[in-house]
């Protein structure tokens, strides 16, 4: 066993590497030699394998995610934008908000619990380096399908792993999706968001600068977990007297994140450090190269001086560890005797591990020999770029001409039709009630929850005093999107924006989390390409930038890809909370209107799904100035107090939206179907651009001339009445049988 | 003269924040007490929050229950200073033999977070006099191992004496034995509770603002005192 430095890598040109074990394509390998003017030694291969890979890289996915810098909106809320850890928002009174969505699929289908607890922990460090307190976060969620057996495997386990990481936090859980479909059968996704807040002045970056300034990696002891990819070059390079099984997910450990927050927190309010990095994916090969290539100068490590769990590990393995619960800061000479001081405090562990330098190279020593030297920007900034072949799928024309027309499937013609069909959406898991799923969340920690799970959008205030808060909703169809990934987009966009307006706030910014399947497909590489422009040009039109957000590629079981499904999470402004619009309907006898325009659009919807296992067609159409309409009506009929309860029309249409408001608010309804309209296409219509609101009587004319002025459609449906919810002269069923078929239907198949 | 409560942080404490804000809701002045210090600088009552204090290592609370600040706290319970334990802070004065019994995992062997029906049943504690006996509150309850278990005999001696302070309504959430939601010691100033009154002293962010009381309560324990 010998260390292979820089100077034995010059000397030995021709040594054999396992490049190809480590996923790199031989011309990236060469492109390697190319850059350093020789052969990588094995430290640098395991860099630049792990940061060159889809997930750092972004390889494939990065000439069409230029869009969102290109079609960036106008806007003077953004103060972040993408690049960073995460994008910062500002929310007014000096409040400045992070927020994003991230993946953590594929590790949360082999060990659930900690990939799924080891989700939150990175999303949350990611918030965290930003300069920000993590103040709640969120989970959107996919599964295969609710009564498969290995949806009991991993279901519950995700759902425990992301309680038991984010309880132990002390971070409200406000809200999220869980949808089933078996198209993710073998490819869960396990989406996690966190937002934090902070003052314009405590942002923090990502970046080393400053000749002399020292780098300080502090949190938990760097161990042998989550290496992957690189145990090849391990096991190549040296004997196998070592332990051997390790695991390639990494186990997190949320107290020592709990103890790494506050102790962070303390260190910025003290203005301690210049520059800051959680450890995440590719670990310090990451944190490093990152942190070099954004400052300015270079910077040298000495990688022997790292806190170790395992103290076997080779210098390639200290560099790919994804052992959790880690950052890395740049600070000051003259700080860092207090840096050490807090981190005591709070019983962190923090080492001094190199120095800012006034080189241009990234040098990482081992005891004295150096074995990585590397201009930092090869690393972290200048991978490979794809452009990947996409074209249309053979089979989407015969998909979308398959649309479910009453000639195709069958719809109800009774009231007593209408009702079973009511009750079966209701029912279906992707309706029912999520409640056994949330309720192992904590809503209540830091006492700041306004809305959470059941509502359109997770609101946390955010200063106790002047009632300025923040909502949040995440939201993508993949079914919609499947149909049509240009609009699909459009419509997960357009649903999240108008969810936070439900809510009453102002919609502001925007976090994606793209998940497909292999962009080694061009029938994938296609949905892709469709889906960022469709998102991008809704971000455009609706002035809500892209902050930042994460691709999940490879979400396919063999052939057969996941629906593509981008989740897209907006973030919304409130300037008093105490304003707010819950979905419930709470008094009796206030006047129920149906907001915008019903079309017969059923392609995609939850009826077709529950009723009929059916997917085909077109999704409904996209209207996003009506989407910015809606959104201000909204909006100001909750400020000024002329809406006291809404609800967004989405997954099931109007009569899922009824059944939600109404058993939340423990109160019925009386409806009358608008004339002209078919009772059917009315309760199960999927068309976008549309909110059902409840109206105070003394409300009534001047919520009416709102909407007229303005412009938008407000039908009077019915009025807030009694135990049941009626249909008038179709049906009548019980507050109580919707109870019924609305609950207890998740824990009955995986409780 | 403003009555001072203390709110103890210990590693991996989590509510501690809200139980601050509580105690400034209900009147009186919250005070930051830290685990590594024995002092209590100067307060008329402390409140053991809930959370994961040391994440939950060994047992709930077993390693809390050893820090400097909990040696004062024991001492100055003992003699007589109100001193509330929420959720882990009552795992905490149970491993400090403050009081009997155990938190156990829940019968559902799942965390569980809903808004708890509960009745009153002990309204002469130092933590409860706002109370009227045998009003019904509804205040939120979330944790994994909040499973009230002790022997027949103690059980029964707790029921004799009248030191149940609280029992779940309608639903049992976590399968504590007879139903036992928290508990006091015999001279009625220390008082373990599962549930989060802290949660509910807002109409904004609570379920109901019913978990006030308890704060509330104590002021006027010191107040008459």
């Amino acid at each position: 066993m010998s260390l292979d430095t820089v100077k034995n890598a010059e000397q030995t040109p021709d040594a054999a590497q396992p490049w190809a074990e480590l996923g790199l394509k031989q011309d990236e390998y060469a492109r390697i030699r190319e850059i350093l003017g020789r052969r990588p030694t094995g430290a640098e291969l395991a860099m630049y394998s792990v940061m060159w890979s889809e997930h750092c890289s972004y390889k494939s996915s990065k000439v069409h995610l230029k869009q969102f810098g290109e079609k960036k909106p106008e806007t003077d809320a953004m103060l972040v934008g993408i690049g960073e850890n995460a994008g910062v928002v500002d929310v007014g009174q000096g409040y400045a908000v992070t927020f994003k969505v991230e993946s953590h699929n594929h590790p949360s289908y082999i060990e659930p619990y900690q990939g799924a607890a080891t989700g939150i922990g990175g999303i949350v460090r990611d918030i965290l380096a930003m300069g920000a307190r993590p103040v709640a976060v969120m989970d959107p969620l996919r599964f295969g399908a609710a009564d498969h057996p290995d949806t009991r495997r991993v279901l519950p386990g995700i759902v425990a792993g992301i309680g038991g990481y984010g309880n132990c936090l002390g971070l409200p859980n406000i809200g999220g999706e869980v949808v089933f479909d078996s198209c993710y059968q073998g490819n869960p996704l396990v989406n996690a968001l966190c937002v934090g807040v902070m003052k314009h002045e405590d942002i923090h970056l990502a970046q080393a600068s400053g000749a002399g300034n020292k780098v300080i990696l502090y949190g938990a002891r760097t161990g042998g977990d989550g290496i992957g990819g690189v145990s090849v070059l391990a096991s190549e390079t040296f004997d196998d007297s070592k332990p051997a099984k390790r695991p390639a997910v990494q186990v997190g450990d949320p107290f020592q994140e709990k103890l790494l927050i506050e102790c962070t927190l303390e260190i910025f309010g003290e203005k301690l450090v210049k520059g800051i990095q959680d450890l995440g994916g590719a670990g310090l090969s990451c944190a490093t190269s990152e942190l070099a290539s954004a400052g300015s100068g270079g910077m040298r490590i000495d990688l022997d001086t790292v806190h170790l769990r395992d103290h076997t590990l080779s210098p390639e393995e200290i560099l790919m560890s994804e052992s959790q619960e880690r950052m890395c800061a740049i600070v000051e000479p003259d700080k860092v005797a207090r840096f050490l001081e807090i981190c005591e405090k709070w019983d962190v562990i923090a080492n001094v591990i190199g120095e800012v330098t006034d080189g241009e190279r990234l040098e990482i020593y081992w005891h004295g020999e150096l074995v990585v030297d590397v201009p930092p920007r090869t690393v972290a900034h200048e991978g490979p770029t794809y452009q990947r072949p996409f074209a249309r799928p053979s089979w989407q024309d015969a998909l979308q001409a398959d649309a479910p027309t009453a000639e195709r499937l069958a719809r109800p013609t009774t009231g007593e039709g209408l009702k079973a069909d009511l009750l079966k959406v209701a029912s279906h898991p992707n309706q029912a009630s999520k409640s056994w799923i949330t309720d192992q969340y904590d809503r209540y920690v830091l006492g700041n929850t306004v809305l959470s799970h059941g509502e359109d959008s997770g609101m946390i205030r955010i200063d106790d005093e002047t009632n300025l808060g923040v909502s949040v909703a995440t939201d993508g169809n993949g079914r919609f999107t499947k149909l049509d990934p240009y609009t699909g987009a459009q419509l997960a966009l357009a649903e999240a924006y108008r969810n936070v307006a439900a809510g009453g706030a102002k919609p502001l910014a925007v976090s994606d989390c793209l998940n497909f399947g292999s962009p080694e497909d061009p029938d994938v590489m296609w949905q892709f390409a469709e889906a960022t422009r469709g998102l991008a040009d809704a971000c455009l039109t609706l002035g809500t930038p892209v902050t930042g957000g994460n691709v999940s590629l490879y979400n396919q079981t063999g052939e057969v890809a996941i629906h593509p499904t981008p989740v897209v999470a907006v973030l919304g402004v409130i300037d008093d909370v105490t304003r707010r619009t819950p979905v419930a309907f709470a008094e009796e006898g206030q006047l129920l209107y149906l907001l915008g325009d019903t079309a017969d659009e059923l392609g995609g919807s939850a009826w077709s799904q529950a009723v009929h296992e059916h997917l085909g067609g077109l999704p409904p159409k996209v209207d996003l100035e009506r989407e910015r309409l809606l959104g201000e009506i909204l909006i100001s009929g909750s400020r000024d107090g002329m809406i006291d309860a809404a609800h967004d029309l989405s997954d099931g249409g109007l009569g899922q939206a009824l059944v939600e408001s109404c058993l939340k608010g423990g109160r019925g309804a009386r409806i009358v179907v608008p004339e002209g309209l078919d009772p059917f296409v009315f309760l199960f219509s999927e068309s976008a651009g549309r909110a059902v609101v409840a109206v105070p009587r003394s409300e009534e004319l001047r919520f009416n001339d709102m909407c007229t002025a303005r412009g938008l459609p407000a039908t009077r449906i019915g009025v807030v009445d009694g135990d049941t919810l009626d249909v008038q002269g179709q049906f009548t069923v019980s507050l109580a049988e919707l109870k019924d078929a609305h609950t207890g239907v998740i824990e009955a198949l995986l409780g | 003269m403003t009555t001072r409560v203390g709110v103890v942080t210990f590693p991996g404490s989590l509510d501690d924040r809200d139980a601050r804000r509580a105690v400034r809701l209900a009147g009186a002045e919250p005070v930051a007490l830290w685990h590594r210090d024995k002092d209590l600088h100067q307060v008329d009552a402390v409140v053991l929050p809930g959370g994961f204090s040391y994440g939950d290592y060994l047992r709930c609370g077993a390693i809390s229950r050893f820090s400097p600040v909990m040696e004062t706290v024991i001492e100055q319970a003992r003699a007589g200073m109100p001193v509330l334990g929420i959720c882990n802070g009552f795992q905490v004065l149970c491993e400090s033999h403050l009081l009997p019994g155990a938190l156990t995992r829940n019968d559902s062997l799942h965390f569980i977070c809903r808004d708890q029906k509960l009745r009153i049943e002990n309204n002469g504690t130092a933590w409860t006099r706002d109370y009227a006996a045998g009003q019904e509150i509804v205040v939120p309850l979330k944790n994994g191992e909040g499973r009230f278990v002790a022997d027949e005999r103690v059980l029964d001696e707790l029921e004799a004496e009248g030191r149940v302070v609280a029992r779940y309504l309608d639903v049992n959430p976590n399968g504590s034995y007879r139903d036992i939601a928290g508990i006091t010691n015999a001279a009625g100033n220390v008082v373990g509770l599962m549930p989060h009154p802290e949660h509910a002293v807002e109409p904004l962010t609570g379920p109901t603002t019913e978990g006030l009381g308890f704060f509330t309560s104590v002021l006027k324990q010191l107040v008459n005192a």
